[in-house]
């Protein structure tokens, strides 16, 4: 299985708007916290150890 | 009662009148793993000199997890079921974030073997028995003979020993140095450790207590009774309880040392005052080993050749691993029956272990003891979804215990058969009519025949017993037959569903080199 770098989000302004909304009225080191757990949460969900390495280097390019 | 320390009786050795004859094989060093080597070597048929500074077994009770495959080695050697007998059996394992359990493992779920997943006994102890074993099998031990120097030649050394009454040299062919983890042999040779030093702090503890904790390992984290840090519990005989208290870097060891420190954390963790203090330590961790373990004439094995942090119970087990490595290759070396070479498969084997131990000791601790910034970030996260998700709880690391690694070995396989004995993987127990499979095993290459006729013309032990359930489960799995080419250190060298006698004897050569 490879990445999915293509859009597949069918409603990409109402994710983005949820993910601010989630973080609402938390401050900064707690909205760093809940970001910790959401990529927990979301690599269980993707399982595949190749997907995960991929997903690990694309989002380091360029820091 | 406090353990009682009987001094052991030094004897001016002959050395000190007179030249002696070149030994075989010294070791220096009488904790758990040069007394166990000893006993080992005379196990199979070559006696050793054990040389040791002091005259007591460990002070202070150290080593207190002894796991199955050690407590199987220790069988072996002779001590196996009385350790047992006097220890704390236990195979489960809890870990708390504050006041909710978010995790426990099983570590020996299925039946059918010899020896529990772990035992609790004090060092002193097994270094008691060992001793008493090894006096048993006629070892040359010789206490408040302290190493000092020693000069390596191309097939021997000379050790220069320091007793009581004044120096003496010793030759040997091989020198073990199981001289612990400050290893004065190390330093003489001008070795280095490499590897991970972390900053962090624990004080352990052992109190003397009447309480009704159960037979498991409980451990700690954020715990309101030891705010922010951790804590791990261990049960031992004697009414004796291990409870390790992380610190932090920033405490003072100084200060931490002192019994007036030390009782209130200890009160607050137990909840009253009704215990005393039998032996407490403050320590650091360093996950760390040489390069290699083999320097000519001088081999290096347990502390001296590696140690990690403490969470895993990995140090003095692993050390048993390396005397199960070297033990039946030294002595076949000795006996001139191979040649100095398949030295190189212990070196091979152990750095292997070893490199498993450091990995997994020190992902513990890094859990344990995150550093600042995002290591601490994602270690809460993960202790924040434990209690709400089932996901996280296994990446919750408060130690991954010890167990035998399966060496890689490009030996003979077949698909067909289950992966528990696999070539590399020691061979897993099984009742044995009255007795045990590993009882049975014996201390040479042997055959495990199942459901066919051994292959005629290998010269080997053949053991083909009657196939049970427990016997096909861990043996044959889908397959009618099999056999199975086991090594001196129980290890499985090669197995075959169609064996021929050719080809168990390559397996056999490739064996000693660990290939
Ligand atoms: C607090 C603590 C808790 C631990 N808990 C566990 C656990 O639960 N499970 C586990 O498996 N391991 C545990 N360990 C690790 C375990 O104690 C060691 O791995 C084990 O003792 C190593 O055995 P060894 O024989 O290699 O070295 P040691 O036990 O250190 O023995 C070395 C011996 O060499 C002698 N010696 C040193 N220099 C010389 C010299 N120049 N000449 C002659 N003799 C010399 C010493 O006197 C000593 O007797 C723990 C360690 C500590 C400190």
């Amino acid at each position: 299985m490879a990445l999915m770098t293509t859009p597949n989000i069918s409603d990409a302004d109402g994710f983005y708007a949820a993910l601010l909304a989630a973080h609402k009225g938390l401050s900064e080191a707690e909205s760093h916290a809940m970001n910790a757990r959401l990529v927990l949460v979301l690599a269980n969900h993707i399982g595949d150890a190749t997907v995960l390495q991929q997903a690990l280097a694309l989002a380091r390019e360029g820091a | 009662m406090p353990y009682d320390y009987k001094p052991f009786a030094y004897t001016p050795p002959p050395g000190l009148t007179g030249a002696e004859p070149r030994h075989k094989v010294a070791i220096v060093g009488a904790g758990p793993i040069g007394l166990a080597m000893a006993i080992e070597l005379a196990n199979h048929g070559v006696s050793a000199v054990v040389l040791d500074d002091n005259n007591v077994v460990s002070v202070g009770s150290r080593a207190i997890c002894w796991s199955k495959r050690s407590l199987e080695i220790l069988d072996r050697l002779g001590v196996g079921e009385r350790s047992v007998t006097k220890g704390v059996t236990w195979k489960v394992g809890r870990t708390f974030h504050r006041e909710a359990e978010v995790f426990n493992f099983d570590l020996l779920p299925e039946d059918g073997h010899k020896m529990p997943a772990f035992v609790n006994l004090q060092q002193y102890y097994v270094e008691e028995y060992l001793v008493e074993r090894a006096q048993e099998v006629g070892t040359d031990l010789r206490w408040k003979n302290k190493v000092v120097a020693v000069d390596r030649h191309a097939r021997h050394a000379v050790l220069t020993v320091q007793t009581p009454d004044g120096d003496y040299q010793l030759e040997a062919d091989w020198v073990i140095a199981c001289d612990g983890a400050r290893s004065p042999i190390r330093a003489m040779l001008g070795l280095e450790f490499e590897g991970e030093l972390f900053e962090e702090r624990f004080l352990i503890a052992d109190i003397r207590m009447q309480a009704d904790f159960p037979s498991e390992r409980l451990f700690w984290f954020e715990p309101s009774f030891h705010a922010g840090q951790s804590a791990l519990l261990h049960k031992q005989p004697d009414a004796i309880y291990r409870i390790d208290l992380q610190l932090g870097w920033d405490s003072d060891p100084e200060q931490e040392r002192l019994p007036e420190r030390i009782i209130p954390r200890i009160q607050k963790v137990v909840g009253h005052g009704d215990f005393t203090l039998d032996w407490t330590s403050i320590y650091t961790f360093q996950c760390r080993r040489l390069r290699s373990f083999v320097h000519g004439p001088v081999l290096f094995a347990g502390d001296s050749a590696h140690v990690v942090s403490p969470f895993g119970a990995r140090g003095g087990n692993g050390g048993l691993g390396d005397v199960d490595a070297l033990g039946w290759r030294l002595a076949a070396v000795v006996k001139g029956e191979r040649p100095a070479s398949v030295l190189a498969g212990y070196d091979r084997e152990r750095v292997f272990g070893t490199d498993e131990n450091l990995l997994n000791s020190s992902r513990s601790t890094r859990f344990m003891s995150p550093g600042d910034g995002v290591e601490r970030l994602f270690r809460d996260a993960v202790l924040h979804l434990a209690s709400r998700a089932d996901f996280a709880r296994p990446m919750v690391n408060s130690g991954r215990l010890s167990k035998p690694c399966v060496y890689p070995l490009s030996a003979p396989d077949d698909v067909a058969l289950p992966e528990g004995s696999r070539p590399g993987a020691v061979a897993p127990d099984a009742p044995l009519g009255q007795g045990w499979l590993t009882e049975a095993l014996g201390r040479d290459f042997c055959l495990l025949v199942l459901g066919q006729e051994a292959p005629a013309g290998t010269g080997l032990r053949v053991l083909s017993p009657d196939v049970t359930d427990p016997l096909r489960q861990r043996y044959l799995g889908q397959a009618a037959a099999a056999t199975y080419l086991i090594r001196p250190d129980q290890v499985v060298a090669a197995r075959w569903v169609n064996p021929d006698a050719a080809g168990i004897r390559a397996a056999v050569e490739a064996a000693w080199e660990g290939l």
